[in-house]
This record gives structure tokens, C-alpha cells and sequence, in this order.
């Protein structure tokens, strides 16, 4: 009897502690990854830090996206809404109520998600081309309602004078400390949704997107996990746009008009869809041609995104995480070869 | 008499003027190995969908354990038991082969609506289990894509015996598996317990007749006769169904000739 008890844990152990080296070696990057970034304001000028903070910020909103768009099989044209919403009621907290920060990121988060949770009840029911306009409607009306509302909005002046924002009642006008601040809700963000997709809900939104009639079969209801999946990108697209606040400290309509949104889904597909990590470099190839390289070229920068959106599709269909997928899948030939 | 596990009265399904099922009543007793037999359009896949509740009926009610499941959606049916594989194999194809089996198990075990990564020890154990059975251990980590179509339809065995259903309908599981394969399933179908009641669809009659002990005809749309494989095998009329009369047999029908063959 002892022997067997002490034999099942082993036992039960021995998969998870064959791949725990092979996972602690996959950590590895990420946590290099997150230590450069972390030491970014040390060695980068405070301009350059700015915009990394940018692309931290417009990196994240891209990764909620992928949660519907990869994961889920949502393409969503309207998610800057959720976005817009979260930049705009963190802006407005910040200057009516408190700039504390955590105080911030969470009423943009719960924003956010009432925001998606109002919508989504209908989106999620209608699926391809009906989703995109469903989506994109709401995205205008957003939209509208933050050009007309000037006594909330600030109309399309947008909102400004948003003050400072406060880590523990001390408030952080440095670039460097606001940038961390950018990062440390970053990573949590980033954390929170990749869990969700490793996780028992995120297997089977990859099934409703795979074959939504077939997981019907299996007795799973596709409504329940799609707009639990829109509740949770829309969550994380408000703190998105509540770090937006934060870092721009001015809101106006276009952050959530339809170009954000485009921008965050070229992100996407550029990056590779339902990888989560590779939006994050196609938000940065997106901030820095549109904020650091547009500039010097007049205003062309949307040109140069096309560009680079057009030879993406050709030459790398599945993003920047298909390179990675390439390696893997030679690495599978090869061990298909030797047995 | 216990109450038949599946229990159809009076279950009809229209394309406007056409009677893709018209009126069939059936009981299926809890532990039957039943089979569905007909001529190509005789509404045996039509009739598989109003059970599973993926295609609403036109008339009729489905009962399941002595409860009318007319009503329910598809999801709703599946959680009371019902599971099935399809004619056309139904796999998530970019996923690999483990986890679409653990799509299926995860739903009995609990964790399926935890949004943080879990071990899901037990459901993973029932994986292996079911990739042994059918045969797929090997290929465990392959993409779907990867599986021939033999392979495929094995996986389809997997994912559906993963729900543990009470009752379990099998769409032509053996169609395009080679002798083996389809000797292996019969095996497997065969050691399943008396707790799960199976209906199987198929032409290949050799299979039927190993699994099942009893059977019923449909001819367009409707029930012909259900009776043991031996009545069946017997009866003057199902060969007239099968064979059609006159020549239009030659283009109606591509199992009928084999069907009689065995017969």
C-alpha cells in the first residue's frame, strides 16, 4: 500500500519532469527579453524611451486583440473601442477623482470590459462578415460619441491636462519611472492573457475556432467561451488605453476610431496570429514606422506600412512567429527521420 | 423493461417538398449495438443530426433516458450523453493529436472552465488511454494534418468515446479504413461496455454484422424494417430496396450490389 502511494506522485511526475528543463530553456528568452526592457531607461535617451513605452503600450492592445483574431477566430475591425474606452475613462478619473496609477489601469480594465461586455452579448452571436460590420459599428459609434461629447470628451480637442500619474501618492513626471510603470502593467497584462490561452478555456477557444461545430458536438457552448474571450480582450484593451492615458496624458477621438484598430489587427497578422508574443514585435515595427520613422518621411509613414504589410503576407504568412514555427517544424522532420 | 435510452416517435425532417425523414419511430434499449442501414439517401445522416439536435426536427420528439430532448440545443444534448463521429471526419485540424482528444475529455473532468493552465492530470490519463485503444499512441504529439485519412478516423473513435456518452452514434466510422483498421475498431467497438448503447451507420456490412445485434432498414426517409441481422439479411423487401426495381438501380445505388453480396 505505502509503496503505491509513494510510487503515484513519481509517477504522475515523470512527463511534467521531462519537459520542465525544455520549459525553464523556452523561459529563457522572455526573461532576457524583459530584462533588457526593464534596463531600456538606462541606456536609451529619455525621447527613445518614450517610445518604447508606445510600443509597450500599443503592443498590449495588440495582444488582447489576438486573443479574439488568433485565438478565438474573432477578427474584430472595432476593438479600438474598448481601447478608447479605457483611455478615456482613465483619463477623466485622472482628473476629476485620483492619478494614482493601479487605481487607473483597474477602472480602465473594468471599463473596458463592461464596455465589451455590453456589445459583445450581440456581436458573439454572429460570426463571419456580420461580426466584422457588428464590430465596426460599434467601433464608429464610440467613435462619434467621443467627437460629440465635448463636456465629457473634450470633443475633438480631446481630452487633456490629464495630470501625472502617482505610483503610492508620489507622482512620476520622469520619462524612465513612467515607463516603468508602462512596463510592470505591460507584463501583468501580457501574463493575464497568455494563461488565459494556455489554459482549459483557451484549448477550447482554439477549438471554436478551429470548428465551432464540432466543439457544439462535444457539448461545449461556443457563445459562452466567445464572449467570455470578448470580456477579457476588451479588459485588457482598456488597460491598454488606460496606459495610453497615462503615458500620452492627452485622449483624442482617433485613438478609438477605426485607424487604431486597423493598425493593432495589422499588428497582428504581421506579428502571427494566435502566437500572443509575435503582435508584440508587429506593434513594434507598426509604432516605430508610424511614430519615430514617419516623421522624417513627411508623412508617409501609412505608405511604408502598407509596404511592409503587403511584403509581410507574401513572404511571411504566418508573421514573424511563422520563423519561429519554421525551426520547430524542421526540428519535427528531423525527428521523424531518425526513429 | 427498463425504458429505451433513445426513443424516437413520429421524428420527421423536410427540404420543402422532400421527406428526407419521414415519420420514423424507434426505440434503441440502453446497451444495444444498433445499426442503421439503407440505400445512399435513405436519410440514415439526416436522421444521426435530428438525434444529435445539430438539425432541428419537423415533427416528432426525441426522448433520451425517458426525457424529451426535442427542446434542447446541440450542446445541451451532447452534456446528457449523446456523442458521435461523423461521416466526414470533424477534427481541429491545426491542433495536434492529444489535444483534440483532450478537447473532449477536459469537458468531464471539471477544469474545463478554468482560465489558468492546469496539469489536468485525469483527463490527461484518459487521453492515453483512448490513444492506446485506438491506436494512435505513436502519434500523439503529430498534427492533424499530418494523419492519414485511416488515422483520422481512428482519432474521430478517440474524440468521441473521450465524452463518455451514454450513447454513442458512429457515422460510417469505418469508411476508407483499410481491413485492419477497421478489424481494430470493431474490437474496440465491441469492448465497450454494456452502459454505453452504440448506433453505427455503415455500409460495410461485414462490420455491421460483427457489431451489431440488431438492425433497422431506412428506405427514403422512412423505417423499413428493424429486426435482427438474420431477419434482415432474410427479408425480400430490403433486397428490393437495395436493388430498386428496373434499371434504375444502375444509377441510384452504388451499395446496393455490394450490400446484397453479403446478404
Amino acid at each position: 500500500m505505502e509503496s503505491i502511494v509513494a510510487d503515484s506522485p513519481a509517477s504522475a511526475g515523470r512527463p511534467g519532469g521531462g519537459r520542465r528543463p525544455s520549459a525553464l530553456l523556452r523561459a529563457v528568452p522572455a526573461v532576457v527579453v524583459l530584462v533588457l526592457l526593464a534596463a531600456a531607461p538606462f541606456v536609451l535617451a529619455p525621447f527613445a524611451t518614450t517610445v518604447l513605452g508606445r510600443i509597450l503600450v500599443f503592443a498590449l492592445f495588440a495582444v488582447s486583440l489576438d486573443l479574439l483574431v488568433g485565438v478565438t477566430g474573432l477578427p474584430s475591425l472595432g476593438h479600438a473601442a474598448y481601447f478608447g474606452v479605457g483611455a478615456y475613462t482613465a483619463g477623466i478619473v485622472a482628473i476629476n477623482v485620483t492619478s494614482e496609477g493601479v487605481v487607473l489601469v483597474l477602472v480602465a480594465a473594468l471599463a473596458g470590459a463592461v464596455a465589451a461586455a455590453a456589445t459583445g452579448w450581440l456581436a458573439v452571436r454572429s460570426s463571419g462578415v456580420f461580426f466584422l460590420m457588428l464590430t465596426l459599428a460599434v467601433g464608429e459609434i464610440v467613435y462619434q460619441l467621443s467627437t460629440t461629447l465635448d463636456s465629457v470628451t473634450g470633443g475633438s480637442n480631446g481630452l487633456y491636462g490629464i495630470p501625472a500619474v502617482r505610483v503610492g501618492g508620489t507622482a512620476l513626471t520622469l520619462a524612465g519611472y513612467v515607463y516603468w510603470f508602462v512596463l510592470a502593467v505591460f507584463v501583468l497584462g501580457f501574463a493575464a492573457v497568455w494563461l488565459v490561452s494556455r489554459s482549459p478555456v483557451g484549448g477550447a477557444l482554439r477549438g471554436i475556432r478551429d470548428n465551432e461545430p464540432r466543439m457544439r458536438s462535444l457539448g461545449y457552448s461556443p457563445f459562452r467561451y466567445k464572449y467570455a474571450a470578448f470580456v477579457i480582450a476588451g479588459a485588457v484593451a482598456g488597460v491598454a488605453g488606460g496606459l495610453f492615458a497615462v503615458q500620452v496624458r492627452l485622449v483624442t477621438p482617433s485613438e478609438a476610431g477605426f485607424t487604431t484598430g486597423a493598425l493593432a489587427l495589422l499588428a497582428v497578422i504581421l506579428g502571427g496570429a494566435g502566437s500572443l508574443w509575435g503582435p508584440v514585435l508587429g506593434a513594434a515595427v507598426v509604432v516605430l514606422v508610424r511614430d519615430a520613422l514617419g516623421p522624417t518621411l513627411e508623412g508617409h509613414g501609412p505608405l511604408v506600412l502598407g509596404i511592409v504589410f503587403v511584403l509581410a503576407v507574401y513572404l511571411l504568412p504566418r508573421g514573424f512567429a511563422g520563423l519561429a514555427g519554421v525551426s520547430a517544424a524542421v526540428r519535427r522532420r528531423r525527428s521523424r527521420r531518425t526513429p | 423493461m427498463t425504458a429505451p435510452l433513445l426513443s424516437l416517435s413520429g421524428v420527421s425532417r423536410h427540404f420543402g417538398a422532400l421527406k428526407a425523414v419521414d415519420d420514423v419511430t424507434l426505440d434503441v434499449p440502453t446497451g444495444a449495438r444498433h445499426a442503421l442501414i439503407g440505400p445512399n439517401g435513405a436519410g440514415k445522416s439526416t436522421l444521426f443530426k435530428l438525434v444529435t439536435g445539430s438539425m432541428p426536427v419537423s415533427a416528432g420528439t426525441v426522448r433520451l433516458g425517458g426525457t424529451d430532448v426535442t427542446g434542447l440545443p446541440e450542446h445541451r444534448r451532447a452534456r446528457l450523453g449523446i456523442s458521435q463521429t461523423l461521416q466526414h471526419s470533424s477534427l481541429f485540424t491545426t491542433q495536434t493529436v492529444e489535444q483534440n482528444v483532450l478537447l473532449a475529455a477536459q469537458r468531464r473532468h471539471g477544469s474545463r472552465a478554468s482560465l489558468l493552465p492546469r496539469r489536468q492530470t485525469a483527463a490527461r490519463e484518459r487521453v492515453d488511454g483512448l490513444l492506446a485503444d485506438v491506436g494512435l499512441e505513436h502519434r500523439r504529439g503529430s498534427p492533424v494534418a499530418d494523419l492519414s485519412h485511416g488515422e483520422r478516423r481512428q482519432l474521430e473513435v478517440a474524440v468521441a468515446l473521450a465524452c463518455e456518452p451514454r450513447l454513442l452514434l458512429l457515422d460510417e466510422p469505418a469508411a476508407g479504413m483499410s481491413p485492419a483498421e477497421s478489424a481494430r475498431l470493431v474490437e474496440l467497438v465491441r469492448a465497450l461496455p454494456e452502459s454505453v448503447t452504440v448506433v453505427i451507420v455503415e455500409h460495410d456490412l461485414d462490420v455491421v454484422f460483427a457489431l451489431a445485434r440488431s438492425v433497422t432498414v431506412l428506405h427514403l426517409g422512412r423505417v423499413l424494417l428493424t429486426g435482427t441481422p438474420e431477419e434482415v439479411r432474410a427479408s425480400d423487401a430490403v433486397q428490393e430496396a437495395y436493388l430498386g426495381t428496373g434499371r434504375e438501380s444502375l444509377f441510384t445505388d452504388t451499395a446496393g450490389p455490394a450490400a446484397l453480396g453479403v446478404g
